[in-house]
């Protein structure tokens, strides 16, 4: 089966300055793909060049198995949707939606059908005589996507279109597209730079840091098998721990010595992890350090930590340790009976550890 | 303490009426400052000779009679012939519209292309067309005349339209090079994957949003180009003077008697366009020049 999107070997500079290097990245028919990271790190370049609104240096794209690289983008056969909704302000919320058909010479009676389902589908009937600047944030974003909507492309592009909306609105227009992409079976290309956006909407994630691909894989693998330090600490709310950790070899698996502010340095047990470097960054997310009682399984190591911090946070509560010089979140359940000051016994759960070389930061294990 | 305290307040209240009100009258005095040559050249258009010549020059007129503006707009003698200001009322008419038109449309194209279509050098040659607005007129009567006469075009009306063309075009370019790169490049995009293309883009996206740019160019081009009077003496011959030269000739070439109520009624004449185009579109005027700041 040919992928509906194919980039190889993509490079893209402006002038000497490199935005892009030795991007690819594949994605089959019904995929959710999701460019995430920082800002400045090229994502949305790379949708640029794969809409055809930039024209790459070297390498190429292929949509549906067609190379790109000389087609412009009217002729890709795909639909974007923008970040500041880029709605044509003087026409009407229908005359928006039906432009593009009007632009390709379809018919008056096609464009009026298309509009009428695409208005239904996207609630927007109401809406089709007014003016954007007459409607609110969410739904000048339905309209946006509704311009993408009877396009019906091959592949949707998502230019950070939940980026001006509110809390309460992103969350609810995040379902919306996620239940679109599912309703449909429709190939979307989604930038952001919100990792939980990432998370919940991707069924294929690229981390990139400076025109750099960090890691490429489903939201699991990333989340649970970072590649590097910086897709360790990028993606998860609140982030990963990481500390520097002494190893030594034992019996009955690796000791790892961490060393903390005062008294001894903690040592914690992996029972499975073999072959590891002297020294290494331990990483390990909030909620694989709970309070004893809770934690069990064959590779738990269970050890007392001083608390320094107790934050609540409804659903659950937060507690700061301090390692390695680093503040540690351990993520344990609303109820707990953490104070601050007092020393407490937390099940580390080192089944889920990671573990990253200290120089390069790329993952060991 | 408590009365010390009312005192000051009150005294500061004082202070502010009396600064308003001198605000008021310097303002008032200012206006009548500015609208006195009006006011006499309007006074003085309604006299009769007789009146101008044994009464004061700012007292109102007597006996109101149009008399003057009659002869201004069909009798005046400029030079040989007396037909007034209407021949060439009309050839600035003919000379103004299609180049304020051709000028404000051209400057809209420019102003598209250079603010939304990035290219290499876009940025040097927006610059040398702002070169452009600030070269004195007198340093290209020469080069110009040399070139309408190459062309064809030497004292002619279309030639003039040319001249106002090129000149206009510094300006006008700047107008809707400004408007158009506060305009968000998504648009632009959006456009382009709807599949529309560089005119298309420009008919059915951004012109349609340029209203008020557009109204701003129209006004700033029609009082420049009506107000010519150096290219109009410069590259006009007899015929096809346009107004400004017309009353040039017409208040310089009366022998005898001066008729100053003619004259006063010929330059009314000569400058009502323009004051009409500013009261009409004016709120427009304002509204553009401050349209940058705002998002649609």
């Amino acid at each position: 089966m040919t992928p509906i999107l194919q980039i190889q070997a993509l490079n893209k500079n402006f002038g000497t300055l490199q935005i892009l290097k030795n991007v690819n990245v594949e994605i089959e028919s019904g995929d959710f793909l999701v460019l995430v990271g920082p800002s400045g790190c090229g994502k949305s370049t790379l949708l640029n060049c794969i809409a055809g609104l930039e024209p790459v240096t070297s390498g190429q794209i292929a949509i549906d198995g067609r190379n790109m690289n000389e087609i412009s983008p009217k002729d890709r056969d795909i639909a974007m949707v923008f970040q500041s909704y880029a709605l044509y302000p003087t026409m009407s919320v229908a005359k928006n939606i039906t432009f593009g058909m009007k632009v390709r010479g379809i018919d008056k009676q096609t464009q009026q059908e298309k509009l009428a389902e695409v208005s239904r589908q996207l609630q927007i009937e109401p809406l089709l005589n007014r003016r954007p600047a007459q409607l609110s944030g969410g739904q000048r974003q339905r309209v946006a996507m509704g311009r993408a909507l009877v396009r019906d492309p091959k592949l949707f592009l998502f230019d950070e279109p939940l980026s001006n909306l509110d809390a309460k609105l992103r969350v609810e227009m995040r379902n919306e597209i996620k239940k679109l992409h599912h309703n449909l079976n429709a190939t979307m290309v989604y930038v952001t730079h919100d990792q939980i956006e990432a998370m919940t909407l991707a069924t294929k994630i690229v981390v990139l840091k400076d025109g750099l691909v960090q890691q490429i894989g489903t939201p699991a693998e990333i989340y649970l098998r970072p590649a590097n330090l910086f897709v360790a600490d990028f993606m998860g709310s609140p982030a990963m721990n990481l500390v520097t950790a002494q190893t030594r070899k034992n019996g009955r698996g690796t000791e790892l010595v961490i060393e903390r502010p005062s008294g001894e340095p903690l040592r914690l047990l992996d029972k499975k992890a073999r072959n590891l470097p002297d020294r290494v960054v331990l990483g390990i997310r909030p909620e694989d350090i709970t309070e004893a009682a809770f934690g069990s399984g064959k590779n738990v190591h269970i050890t007392a930590c001083d608390v320094d911090v107790v934050e609540p946070a409804g659903a659950d509560t937060f507690v700061l340790l301090s390692l390695s010089g680093k503040e540690v979140t351990a993520r344990l359940k609303a109820e707990t009976r953490a104070a601050a000051g007092e020393s407490m016994d937390f099940a580390f759960n080192m089944e889920k550890a990671s573990y990253f070389d200290v120089e390069s930061g790329e993952r060991i294990n | 303490m408590m009365q010390g305290d009312l005192a000051s307040t009150a005294s500061t209240q004082i202070t502010r009426l009396a600064l308003r009100w001198l605000l008021y009258l310097l303002l008032v005095l200012f206006a009548l400052y500015y609208l006195a040559p009006l006011f006499v050249m309007v006074t003085t258009s309604l006299k009769s000779l007789e009146e101008i010549k044994t009464g004061s020059l700012v007292s109102l007129p007597r006996e109101v009679t149009f008399d003057a503006w009659g002869t201004a707009w069909s009798a005046a003698c400029s030079g040989i012939k007396c037909e007034g200001l209407k021949p060439y009322f009309w050839n600035s008419i003919v000379m103004a519209v299609p180049a304020v038109l051709i000028s404000t449309f051209l400057g809209a194209i420019n102003g598209y292309v250079i603010a939304q279509w990035r290219f290499r050098g876009a940025n040097l040659i927006f610059s040398l067309m702002l070169f452009g607005c600030f070269i004195p007129f007198q340093v290209v009567l020469l080069p110009m005349a040399r070139l309408l006469g190459l062309m064809g075009l030497a004292g002619s009306i279309p030639g003039l339209i040319f001249v106002h063309v090129v000149y206009g075009l510094g300006f006008t370019t700047l107008f809707f090079r400004n408007y158009y790169v506060s305009i968000s490049p998504e648009l632009m995009r959006a456009a382009k994957i709807d599949g529309a293309g560089f005119f298309r883009i420009f008919w059915s996206v951004f012109l349609p949003l340029s209203v008020p740019i557009i109204v701003v160019t129209i006004i700033w081009q029609f009082t420049q180009i009506w107000n010519d009077f150096l290219f109009g003496v410069s590259f006009s011959q007899a015929g096809t003077q346009p107004i400004t030269v017309a009353l040039n000739n017409i208040v310089n070439s009366t022998t005898g008697v001066k008729e100053y109520n003619v004259d006063m009624a010929a330059a009314i004449i000569a400058a009502l366009p323009t004051l009409i185009v500013y009261v009409v579109a004016g709120k427009y005027f304002i509204r553009g020049l401050t349209a940058g700041s705002v998002k649609g």
